[in-house]
């Protein structure tokens, strides 16, 4: 197993494991990551979990242009802030993420 | 800081408005535990009689969701009423036995209907007016039909009378004074309201003092006699004669009390660590139940919990009576007196009365009726004591005859100043409404109410609030435009369907191009709507688009609160064996699933199972021969039904096979929302049938159909569609029915929407006396279901959409040190 350092881009799949305007997620320890694809090929990554005080995950909601209707409360999430839109408020974690070609890098600090 | 402990007892409106500014202040500062003695959640008791007239309905006049409380961490006790407090130990205990510690406790118990020590009052029959349980009882004996008496011509008296009236029963309202609302109307305006009451065909009964109730021998009420031997025949008595602050559980432990619970301007009681809010109060001397006042208390006390030292100074308040087709508004003290003027107005051709009451050169009083829009005007310069002297000679004639401006109906609002109040029940002005709309880009009147507040109680000044949008807009705002399916397009969800089918547009960009869509790839409200649309109207063609359809939808089962996921297998018309039960219990056994139950649509949920988990389900779920319950799907649920002629000897037919037959040939397609279905072996309707989206009544001679009912947040029996006499025949005009609806329903509309929409008969029409029509409605679901019926979980067991339930990647937790 490699051990990562500070900073590091971790390849964690490729662009078409993803379908267009949907996610996947990658577990990190105890943390899970959602990784979505837009319309557009653009690819975010957030902390799949709603920042809505119940919380629940992001992953399975419905992507539009660059936002995310989350599934249990209907809040709409920013993949590039992860900020809540409209008039609900709370920000999720967002983490670095490129593409290398068809390789997804997520950087891990 | 450690969070302090608050508790509520209580959970109207006050309470709910105080919680809304104590977490808008500060959310970290207390946890918070409500109890409230109704098994339900925070709703606007203002919009109580919309309710019964049937112009809204309890989900629509709902404050704070279940959802809303467990945002804010708030433990609300539903159903539990306190009936201890322990003051030196500072704890609350309920009848259902529950204990709570407070740091701060707040009594909310507002106040309880008063009713009149008449002989008779214990009746079955005789009921009061002051919440949802009032209003359902209200209106199961309208269902009835019969005469009401309604004892009380006051506000609440009269919305009642007006709503049973329009609910189709017969209505006598008694009224002790000479005129209607004497507490808020002078009596020419009160001879105007009785005489409007009249003309809709409501008995009003002015000095009609009530002697007793009568009994019909069977305990229940049989009407009223009066005190001049008059006898009124009645099934049933709403007392309305007022309320009084319910103080009993404050008075049972010492705190002070009079009429209501004693509290200082600070809201304190008599004990420190307790404020009292709301209808139970009294301060100054004064008792209030208009909900402008107590939302100030809420303020003051939210800001007291938090250390302020804000104070409550009494409040003046205005009324408006909430009947449709009634325009009246009254504010302040209009009794007459040596040193008071009066300015009067009317109209009678036009029924319009206005009378001021002066004092000094300023407003104490103002009496609006048959027109109204001027009543935040006058109510606010009553407030502010303004000098009328230089307007006197116009001033009755309203706000847009000072000054010489143009008779615009919006320059009126547009003259308001920007502290003067528009919504009175959230205590909103003009500035902070107009502020938002040009900050946050508000455009609708839903996006104001979400932002402000403003109109969302009890909604009267919603057209003050739409002038104020279009002063602020402009000219691209116009409240009587068609309802958008949602913001990323103009057009309405029938214009979008009718412009599928005329257009051939048979993809969703080609929706959006075409019907330009003004956002790149639409939202997540109108992707699921037009997918369906698409499915519905090209089953052949389309793709259906997997990624603009819910979660469940697209694992096929139902996403659970923490994440997890329920999987219901189809029990054929609720019929079982041991064998599939036996695959069930070893499904359990092996995937470890934490609970399993039995739904209200007779089969069985297993819940708590893991995503990735899944597809081995259902593998072995398949094995036993199930498939897929779609209890997941805007499509066909369940086919309930009872054992019928097999097994019960009421039995007329072979309920059971019917609705076995029924789920066979219709499983698999989509529809605009959840489809569930019954069928009842006889008239005494063991499956439930009169409740459900469709149900079938066998009987003798055939089967009766029927559709159009709802049980959930809306409680509707159902329409009867028609007789037929064989199973075929109910097969197809059963089927007719639903493709009609599929291709005409809106995205999420529900059976009884759609038909209440386009007119019970309409339906009628088509399905039971149009042979063509029914037909061709019927070989058009034939056709689709060639491509919907495909079991979806075997789909998946094979493979199809693998990514939806495996993870991308798993790193080890290193990755972040």
């Amino acid at each position: 197993m490699n051990v990562l350092t500070l900073q590091d881009w971790v390849p964690v799949g490729t662009l078409p494991d993803i379908p267009r305007q949907g996610a996947r997620c990658v577990r990190w320890g105890q943390t899970t990551i959602a990784i979505f694809r837009t319309a557009c090929d653009r690819v975010f990554a957030l902390e799949d979990r709603s920042p809505s005080a119940k919380g629940g995950p992001l992953s399975p909601g419905i992507v539009h242009d660059v936002y995310v209707t989350e599934p249990l409360h209907n809040w709409v999430i920013s993949l590039e802030t992860g900020e809540a839109q409209g008039a609900d408020e709370g920000q999720v974690r967002c983490f670095p993420v490129k593409l290398d070609g068809e390789t997804i890098l997520l950087g891990l600090r | 800081m450690t969070r302090q402990k608050l508790v509520v007892v209580g959970n109207g409106m006050a309470p709910g408005r105080m919680l809304e500014h104590l977490f808008e202040m500060n959310a970290d500062a207390y946890d918070v535990t409500i109890f409230n003695a109704e098994p339900r959640v925070n709703y606007n008791r203002l919009m109580l009689s919309p309710v019964l007239s049937g112009e809204k309905t309890y989900e629509d006049i709902i404050t704070h969701g279940d959802g809303w409380y467990a945002e804010h961490g708030v433990t609300l006790h539903k159903g539990a009423k306190v009936t201890g407090i322990d003051r030196a130990a500072k704890t609350v205990t309920s009848e259902t036995g529950i204990t709570v510690s407070y740091d701060k406790l707040v009594i909310a118990t507002g106040s309880s209907p008063f009713i009149i020590p008449l002989p008779g009052k214990d009746l079955d029959g005789v009921l009061t007016y002051r919440d949802l349980d009032d209003v359902e009882r209200m209106l199961e004996a309208a269902a009835r039909g019969g005469r009401a008496i309604v004892i009380g011509g006051g506000l609440l008296g009269l919305e009642a009378a007006a709503g049973l009236k329009m609910q189709g029963m017969e209505v006598t309202v008694l009224h002790l004074m000479p005129t209607l609302m004497e507490r808020q109307l002078d009596p020419s305006a009160g001879f105007l309201l009785e005489a409007e009451f009249k003309r809709r065909g409501i008995d009003v009964r002015t000095k009609a003092n009530s002697h007793e109730i009568l009994d019909d021998g069977t305990g229940k009420v049989a009407g009223i006699k009066l005190d001049d031997g008059t006898v009124i025949d009645a099934s049933i008595v709403v007392m309305a004669v007022g309320i009084r602050p319910s103080a009993e559980l404050a008075r049972s432990v010492g705190i002070e009390t009079n009429r209501g619970i004693l509290v200082g301007d600070d809201m304190r009681t008599s004990d420190p660590d307790v404020f009292a809010l709301g209808e139970c109060v009294e301060h100054g001397g004064q008792c209030y139940g208009l909900v402008a006042p107590l939302y100030e208390m809420a303020k003051v006390i939210a800001e007291n919990l938090l250390g302020g030292a804000a104070e409550y100074k009494g409040s003046v308040t205005a009324t408006k009576l909430k009947v449709t087709g009634v325009d009246l508004y009254s504010a302040g003290d209009f009794a007459e007196a040596e040193d008071r003027e009066e300015i009067v107005l009317r109209d009678a051709s036009s029924g319009v009365y206005k009378r001021l009451v002066l004092k000094d050169n300023k407003i104490v009083g103002a009496v609006l009726y048959g027109e109204t829009s001027d009543g935040p005007w006058f109510f606010d310069m009553l407030k502010k004591g303004t000098d009328i002297a230089p307007m006197r000679e116009t001033l009755i004639f309203g706000q847009a005859y000072q000054g010489g401006e143009p008779l615009d109906p919006t320059a009126a609002v547009a003259a308001l100043p920007d502290d003067a109040e528009i919504c009175g029940c959230n205590g909103v002005c003009k500035g902070k409404i107009t502020g938002a709309i040009l900050e946050k880009g508000l455009t609708t009147l839903d996006e104001v109410r979400a932002h402000t507040k403003a109109s969302a109680s009890c909604g009267t000044c919603t057209g003050l609030v739409e002038q104020l949008m279009a002063v602020t807009l402009g000219a691209s705002f116009n409240p009587n435009a068609v309802k958008p399916m949602c913001g990323c397009t103009h057009h309405s969800h029938d214009d979008v369907r009718r412009l599928i089918k005329a257009k051939e547009l048979k993809s969703i960009p080609a929706v959006m191009q075409e019907l330009e869509w003004t956002t790149s790839q639409g939202c997540a409200k109108c992707r699921p709507a037009l997918n369906y649309y698409l499915v519905s109207d090209w089953p052949d063609e389309y793709a259906d688009d997997y990624q603009s359809r819910f979660i469940n939808e697209r694992v096929h089962a139902n996403i659970q609160k923490d994440g997890t996921y329920s999987v219901v297998p189809r029990m054929w018309g609720g019929m079982t064996s041991a064998a599939e039960l036996r695959a069930i219990a070893d499904v359990v056994d092996k995937f470890n699933i934490p609970s399993v139950k039995v739904t209200g649509g007779q089969r069985i949920d297993m819940l708590g199972i893991r995503k990735e988990d899944l597809p081995a389900v259902w593998a072995d779920l398949g094995k036993a021969g199930f498939v897929s319950g779609h209890a997941y799907a805007k499509g066909l649920r369940t086919v309930k039904t009872c054992v019928g002629s097999d097994w019960c000897r009421f039995g007329t037919q072979d309920s059971t096979g019917l609705g076995i037959k029924l789920e066979k040939f219709l499983w698999g397609s989509w529809t605009p929302a959840k489809v569930k279905l019954a069928v009842s072996g006889c008239p005494r309707n063991c499956a439930e049938a009169t409740c459900k989206d469709v149900g079938v009544i066998c009987v003798d001679s055939g089967f009766e159909i029927h559709f159009a009912g709802a049980a959930g947040l809306d409680i509707k029996g159902t329409e009867v569609l028609g007789h037929v006499k064989t199973e075929e025949e109910a097969l197809v005009y059963i089927t007719a029915l639903i493709q009609m609806y599929r291709e005409q329903g809106h995205y999420l509309e529900r059976i009884y929407k759609w038909a209440r929409r386009i007119g019970y008969d309409e339906v009628r029409r088509q399905i039971m006396d149009d042979a063509e029509k029914r037909q061709a409605y019927f070989d058009r679901f034939v056709f689709s279901q060639k491509f919907a019926q495909v079991d979806p979980w075997s789909e998946r067991v094979s493979g199809k959409d693998k990514h939806e339930f495996k993870p991308l990647a798993t790193l080890p937790a290193e990755a972040a040190e």
